[in-house]
């Protein structure tokens, strides 16, 4: 294989295994949040037993996403260096600010928030808590942003230089809001708050399903079930759905790959489950008719660009982007339904509690909230295809000029098996913290050292004491 | 043009802040085994950086993200041409990660221990590299015409490069050990303290040594220091701070000695920087072909912005580091939270 197709492998392989994380941090961090005002509003001691017990689980997590992430900021240079020329002019300063907004704040308040339970009163905890939730959104706010640049390039101007072309900047506003940004920003916090708020439901329906530290774990599910429920109902009928309203506009080729539309077509339908003939360009599966028109167009009978519209060598490749898009949208409504049907038993006399297998599946619901993270991002990358920054530069021309089949084909093994090591590593410190659930409170405050004022009032009083 | 000179000066001080902030948790990681003997010692050196490397390794991802923005053209070139010496950077970093988290989450002494020689060596391995790299970068790189890098990783292996890498391995030590005094004690305090003046003499020998072969050797760098001689103000301010440094470890003012070592550290970076300007990467075939700090820049208007966007940043991240520290102030005790 040439490096170039090495180097694709290495980004899909490394950039899939970073994304288990950051969803599960942002959406961890709010859940973290509402448990600390929690426990300010009620002082009932279950909410800090608990704050002591994912703020653990927080940091492996983070932890994990720093070590993944740290290559994919290098990843552009080391593999793609015609590409970090073409966009570093607009790409690179949206991830300089990445540094300076998100990652300052999140990595220097994470301190305080993993090690200050005991050192900090709780609500300076709190806020150590929300500074880092903060860190963490901001961080997909600037990268997600400069991912929606590559989808719908805005304020540039092309020029050929020494170095080759060369994107420049214009104007900072139209980079920052291109197009898709805003419906892309709100399409991931959401999925980022419903994959953090499973795994707090997952952990929870686990503990009643063991018999084990039952009372917190209803406590964990009655805080995350809401979220979740709401999120998800959201995310598909709102949030999924203006996403792909605004692919319609903006790349509509995209669209057509998503859903296998091959002419053009008025009252389109909507695949539920499907296969791709790609030789024949038929579309064979179960189908909802003209619900595709009305999604990208508001309108039932409008008319749907087919991939025969565009010339062959714009076209995504077809089949993984079909079957990622459609797995994406059929587990958001498998959310949907996990969440109502746990909704349901619990206002039906309280039977989630025991109905195992409820709880079996809200267990299950973090792995497909994490999987179906990871799959949205294929359908946004894939088919972005072939191209690297959409409409201007292919991703085959992005490549190194300089790297060498046995440099990538050594360091793509490397990345397996040090990937593969750490996730195993990882799901074996996870299981082990979660079965050995949160601590009694006296273990965590054997020694409290209180050394900072925790309210204004105090503040006050101790300025008037000295 | 003034934009690019700001540029370059803020692109050396994000690379100071990560060798002053980052470079003392690093040195710890060097140093916690051969001064922590027991496993109480080694959670009392973890927990001293534990609160704090996180936040300090952002520097290091500023410092990528301010090259990706100010310099797009030396980030293509040094990444890509620095491709499997860049790729053990990464592993070694990811190592290091992962080993501070996991080490404290078993309590069976083999796993604490594979976890210390693991968070040992990536934070030798991150100093030495990076040391190597440097080395490399002010003995110049095989730059063609097209602006890329055309080396083997063997080729960056000089004896030169060596040096400078394990010259910065002793300097971050030394760091780490002082930041060690200030943060440790009982046993642990006095071994360390033994450690620090060995370190710093082995440092600074290694150093003068370094300084010597770069003013004879690397005429790229050191032909601005013949032109103009005042310049030398920059290496004796490095010396007059560690030979200072030196006094106050002694006089057991250790926080002192942490400052003096810190603006050491920045003004041998300094020296080194004036002595490249307005190169970033040296080419070792033919002059015309370094990248500049305006060549290889980007356009005034990204500059503009970025520069706007420190303003506004550096503020809250002084205010934050600030913060952190003066929680996490004083000796460090162990508790039942911590790493």
């Amino acid at each position: 294989m040439d490096p170039l197709t090495l180097s694709r492998i290495q980004f899909g392989l490394t950039v899939s295994f970073h994304f288990i994380y950051p969803p599960l941090s942002i959406g961890l961090g709010i859940l973290l949040v509402l448990m600390g005002i929690q426990y300010i509003r009620t002082r009932d001691a279950k909410w800090r037993r608990l704050s002591f017990f994912w703020v653990k689980i927080y940091g492996l997590i983070f932890a994990m996403g720093v070590a993944t992430g740290i290559v994919q900021e290098f990843a552009f240079g080391t593999n793609w260096p015609i590409y970090s020329r073409f966009v570093g002019n607009v790409f690179g300063s949206l991830l300089a600010a990445e540094g300076i907004f998100a990652f300052f704040l999140e990595g220097g308040f994470l301190g305080l928030m993993l090690f200050g339970g005991n050192r900090l009163g709780p609500r300076l905890w709190l806020l150590a808590t929300f500074l880092v939730a903060l860190g963490a959104h901001f961080s997909a706010f600037w990268i997600v942003m400069a991912n929606s640049w590559m989808q719908t390039p805005a304020g540039y101007v092309l020029q050929e230089t020494q170095f080759g072309l060369q994107a420049f900047m214009t104007d900072f506003a139209s980079v920052v809001f291109t197009p898709s940004f805003i419906p892309r920003i709100l399409h991931t916090f959401v999925a980022s708050w419903m994959t953090g708020s499973a795994l707090v439901l997952s952990v929870g329906a686990w503990f009643l399903l063991r018999k084990r530290h039952e009372e917190l774990g209803k406590s964990m599910i009655r805080l995350a079930l809401p979220v979740f429920v709401v999120f998800s109902i959201f995310q598909v009928i709102f949030f999924g759905a203006r996403q792909a309203e605004n692919v319609t506009i903006h790349q509509p080729v995209k669209l057509a790959a998503m859903e296998g539309i091959w002419n053009d077509v008025a009252c389109a339908p909507m695949t539920v489950v499907g296969w791709l003939d790609v030789a024949n360009q038929k579309t064979y599966g179960i189908q909802i008719p003209c619900l595709l028109s009305f999604l990208a167009h508001g309108d039932f009978n409008a008319t749907v660009q087919g991939l025969n519209s565009f010339p062959r060598e714009m076209w995504p490749p077809l089949q993984i982007t079909f079957q990622s898009y459609h797995a994406m949208v059929n587990l958001g409504l498998v959310f949907i339904g996990i969440g109502l049907l746990a909704t349901f038993f619990y206002f039906w006399g309280q039977r989630l509690w025991t109905n195992r297998l409820v709880l079996s599946l809200l267990v299950l619901s973090v792995f497909l909230a994490v999987a179906s993270s990871i799959i949205g991002w294929w359908v946004a990358e894939f088919g972005r295809q072939p191209w690297i920054v959409w409409g201007l530069l292919r991703t085959e021309e992005a490549g190194s000029p300089v790297l060498q089949t046995h440099q990538v084909l050594l360091s793509n093994i490397m990345f397996v098996l040090v990937y593969a090591i750490l996730f195993v590593l990882f799901i074996y410190l996870l299981n082990e913290k979660i079965q050995k659930g949160p601590e009694p409170l006296e273990e965590m405050e054997e020694r409290p050292v209180q050394t900072l004022p925790d309210t204004f009032r105090e503040i006050f009083r101790r300025r008037a004491r000295a | 043009m003034w934009l690019n000179v700001v540029w370059f000066i803020l692109f050396v001080f994000i690379i100071a802040g990560y060798l002053i902030m980052d470079g003392f948790d690093l040195g710890v990681g060097i140093l916690h085994p051969f001064v922590a003997r027991n496993d109480e010692e080694r959670r009392v050196s973890l927990n001293s950086i534990g609160p704090v490397w996180d936040g300090n390794e952002v520097w290091l991802v500023l410092g990528g993200g301010a090259l990706f923005a100010a310099f797009p053209i030396v980030y293509a070139a040094l990444f890509s041409g620095l491709y499997l010496a860049m790729m053990l950077v990464l592993l070694v970093l990811i190592l290091r990660t992962v080993a501070i988290e996991f080490r404290s989450k078993r309590s069976s002494p083999r796993w604490r221990t594979f976890w210390d020689w693991v968070f040992f060596g990536s934070s030798l391995g991150i100093a030495l590299l990076l040391g190597i790299a440097f080395g490399n970068i002010l003995e110049g790189l095989p730059i063609d015409a097209d602006g890329f890098v055309h080396a083997r990783l063997n080729d960056l292996l000089t004896p030169y490069a060596l040096l400078v890498g394990v010259t910065t391995v002793f300097m971050l030590a030394t760091h780490g050990a002082i930041y060690l005094s200030m943060k440790a004690s009982g046993e642990l305090l006095a071994r360390v303290k033994r450690w620090v003046l060995r370190l710093m003499l082995i440092f600074f020998v290694l150093n003068t040594l370094v300084v010597g072969m770069t003013a004879y050797l690397r005429e790229a760098v050191s032909t601005r220091y013949w032109s103009h001689p005042w310049l030398a103000i920059l290496p004796a301010t490095a010396l007059l701070a560690a030979t200072l440094a030196w006094v106050m470890v002694r006089r057991e003012h250790d926080f002192i000695a942490f400052l003096l070592s810190s603006i050491m550290i920045a003004s041998l970076l300094a020296s080194a920087a004036v002595g490249l300007y307005p190169n970033l990467l040296i080419s070792s075939l033919d002059p015309r072909y370094n990248l500049t700090i305006f060549n290889a820049a980007s356009q005034p208007n990204t500059l503009t912005v970025m520069l706007v966007m420190a303003f506004i940043g550096m503020p809250f991240v002084l205010l934050y580091t600030i913060g952190v520290y003066y929680v996490f102030r004083g000796r460090v005790k162990l508790e039942p939270g911590g790493y």
